[in-house]
């Protein structure tokens, strides 16, 4: 195993995800394999060839400092699952702050 | 949540205590448009105004950089010395919290745009004013957050709230994040350094124009990292003190911080390692969440974005676009107007270097440029808790009140009066002086039957200084001052007393 069930459940954390006892085992067990295909690229991969970030080389892709007109607030709340005073309107969120 | 804390006075903490400050500012850039999408960045607007499928987060949205963002970058890390990275990348942050809508945030992680600087600020002593060299870890950007509100709680904070709203208009908006090495050494100064190096900054992003860094507003904000050690012991456990949203806020998180955690200390506890948040109102700091370790946040190069990699030529270009920076300009101008570090002092807390600067370019002497900004205008402004500049009056204003002091339309105490009026938005300086009737009472007529006034009412006076007590005649020269409300010259009603009563100095 290269993925722990607590490695799991503190991924489950900081996304904020309920896992049961039951999921964890799933989940570990499904992300290792996917964990084991991904070392297999660093078995062909020799050390002087750099991790990918892009799959294009390109740099300095960059736009004017101009304002564009966004998208009306009515159609983006028509979306949103709740909003009150122009806002969204999320659940509190505990343990932060 | 514990809210109070025992305290250990400050010089008895720096008795025992070395305090290692690290210091990390925030900036908002003041370009047009978002950092990664071309909605509007102005202050103020109505919530949810200024948004976008990018700032919004949502699927297949596509973020592009803003080249003024990278312009303005660049020139903040020449500005502090700093090395200019030949090629860097964004990063992506992930945390879960709805002042993202994307569930992460994009900035820079280990390849920062600009790094290994530094800034030398002047720190105000008893002994006179003393320089401290401040080192620059790093200067790099990242997009701001939107605003939430606690709604249904009493307080407006998270605790006992049952919902949060959310405005993304400051989402996306361009920030810089400047981060010091760790400050050493300062001692009992260190609250004064974080103090003087922030308002420094300030000064500088002002000279460079890339913003508008307006604390009260949010658009430059301080986080205050701090820990103690024992002289010889290695560094202590450090907290980090948000919300801290004025100068006068910084030195005081310094010094409350220092004397929480000498107190912590002294009595055998530990400190946490934590974020803290800083209250305006009692200018102490209660705990808030425990921080989360860097690997928490999973950064990762963001891969919707290419590499900034700023050619030589580009930054060289951007270089010749620096001003002076506001040190030079300091010591230039205390040269000019001959002034010491403590008057140069006064003037810059003031925040009046400038508005003296163009007003004596305006044609003003040096000595009434910095008399008007430095005392009636600086009591004005503190009077009604605004920034000098934003008082409403301008160098050239202040030009045309002394001429026509000079001129001997006015004195220094209608002078006064036609700032109250320009502060008080009543018009030019034309049209406040005729509105209200201010000018100095010139014809001698008017002054003469004043003075018979004066005289008659006070005959005991009159006497005196026909018998040659010259130095009673101030008590007539100011009832003439009263009865004239102020507008004529004291000079003058002082001349024709004496030759009224045919008495020679």
């Amino acid at each position: 195993m290269t993925i722990s069930r607590a490695d799991v459940a503190h991924l489950g954390r900081l996304a904020r995800l309920e896992l049961t006892d039951d999921e964890l085992d799933h989940y570990s067990t499904q992300l290792d394999v996917i964990l084991q295909a991904v070392a297999r690229i660093s078995e062909v991969a020799a050390d002087d060839i750099p991790p990918t970030s892009h799959p294009v080389p390109m740099e300095n892709v960059f736009r004017p400092d101009v304002v564009v007109p966004g998208v009306d607030r009515d159609e983006v709340f028509a979306a949103a699952p709740a909003h009150e005073d122009d806002r969204f309107r999320v659940p509190r969120i505990l343990d932060e702050e | 949540m514990s809210t109070t804390h025992d305290t250990m006075p400050f010089d008895q903490a720096l008795a025992s205590f070395e305090p290692v400050l690290g210091l990390e500012v925030h900036v908002e850039l003041g370009t047009n448009s978002k950092m990664f999408c071309g909605c509007s960045t102005v202050f103020g607007a109505s919530p949810n105004t200024q948004v976008c499928p990018v700032c919004l987060g949502l699927p297949g949205s596509m973020p592009v950089v803003n080249a003024m963002a990278i312009e303005s970058t660049i020139r903040i890390g020449l500005a502090l010395n700093c090395t200019i990275a030949s090629w860097c990348r964004f990063a992506r942050k992930n945390y879960f919290y709805p002042d993202m809508p994307k569930d992460y945030q994009i900035s820079q992680y280990d390849e920062p745009l600009c790094s290994n600087g530094y800034l030398d600020v002047t720190v105000p002593t008893d002994d006179g004013p003393t320089v401290v060299r401040v080192e620059i870890e790093r200067v790099h950007m990242e997009e701001d957050t939107g605003k939430l509100l606690h709604a249904g709680g009493a307080t407006g904070r998270i605790h006992g709230a049952d919902h949060s709203l959310v405005d993304y208009n400051r989402a996306g908006i361009p920030l810089v994040e400047i981060v010091t090495k760790t400050i050493e050494g300062t001692g009992a100064l260190a609250p004064a350094v974080a103090k003087a190096y922030v308002a420094e900054l300030r000064d500088l992003m002002r000279a460079l124009d890339v913003s508008d860094v307006r604390m009260e507003e949010g658009s430059m904000r301080c986080d205050v990292n701090l820990s103690l050690n024992r002289p010889g012991d290695g560094w202590g456990t450090r907290s980090e003190t948000k919300n801290v949203n004025s100068l006068r806020s910084v030195e005081r998180a310094v010094h409350s911080e220092i004397e929480r955690q000498a107190a912590l200390l002294t009595s055998g506890g530990r400190v946490v390692q934590e974020t803290r948040h800083f209250h305006e109102d009692t200018g102490r700091s209660t705990s808030g969440r425990s921080k989360e370790q860097a690997e928490d946040y999973r950064y990762f190069p963001e891969p919707d974005l290419v590499p900034v990699a700023p050619s030589d030529a580009w930054i060289e270009e951007l270089r010749a676009t620096l001003p002076e920076l506001p040190s030079a300009k300091r010591d230039r101008l205390k040269g000019e107007w001959g002034i010491n570090d403590f008057e140069l002092q006064t003037i810059v807390n003031a925040g009046a270097l400038d508005l003296v600067e163009a007003t004596i370019a305006a044609g003003v002497d040096s000595a009434a440029a910095r008399k008007w900004w430095t005392g009636e205008l600086q009591r004005t402004a503190n009077d009604r808790g605004v920034e000098l500049a934003d008082l409403g009056v301008t160098p050239q204003q202040v030009r045309e009140v002394e001429a026509l002091i000079a001129s001997g339309a006015l004195n220094d105490k209608l002078a006064r009066q036609v700032f109250e009026g320009l502060v008080a938005q009543e018009g030019t300086v034309a049209q406040i002086v005729s509105s209200r009737g201010l000018a100095v009472v010139s014809d001698d007529g008017a002054l003469l039957a004043a003075i018979d006034d004066a005289l008659a009412a006070q005959p005991d006076v009159a006497d005196k200084i026909r018998d040659g007590k010259v130095q009673a005649a101030g008590a007539i020269v100011g009832a003439v001052m009263k009865a004239t409300r102020g507008q004529a010259d004291a000079a003058k009603v002082r001349a024709l007393l004496l030759e009224r009563l045919g008495v020679s100095e």
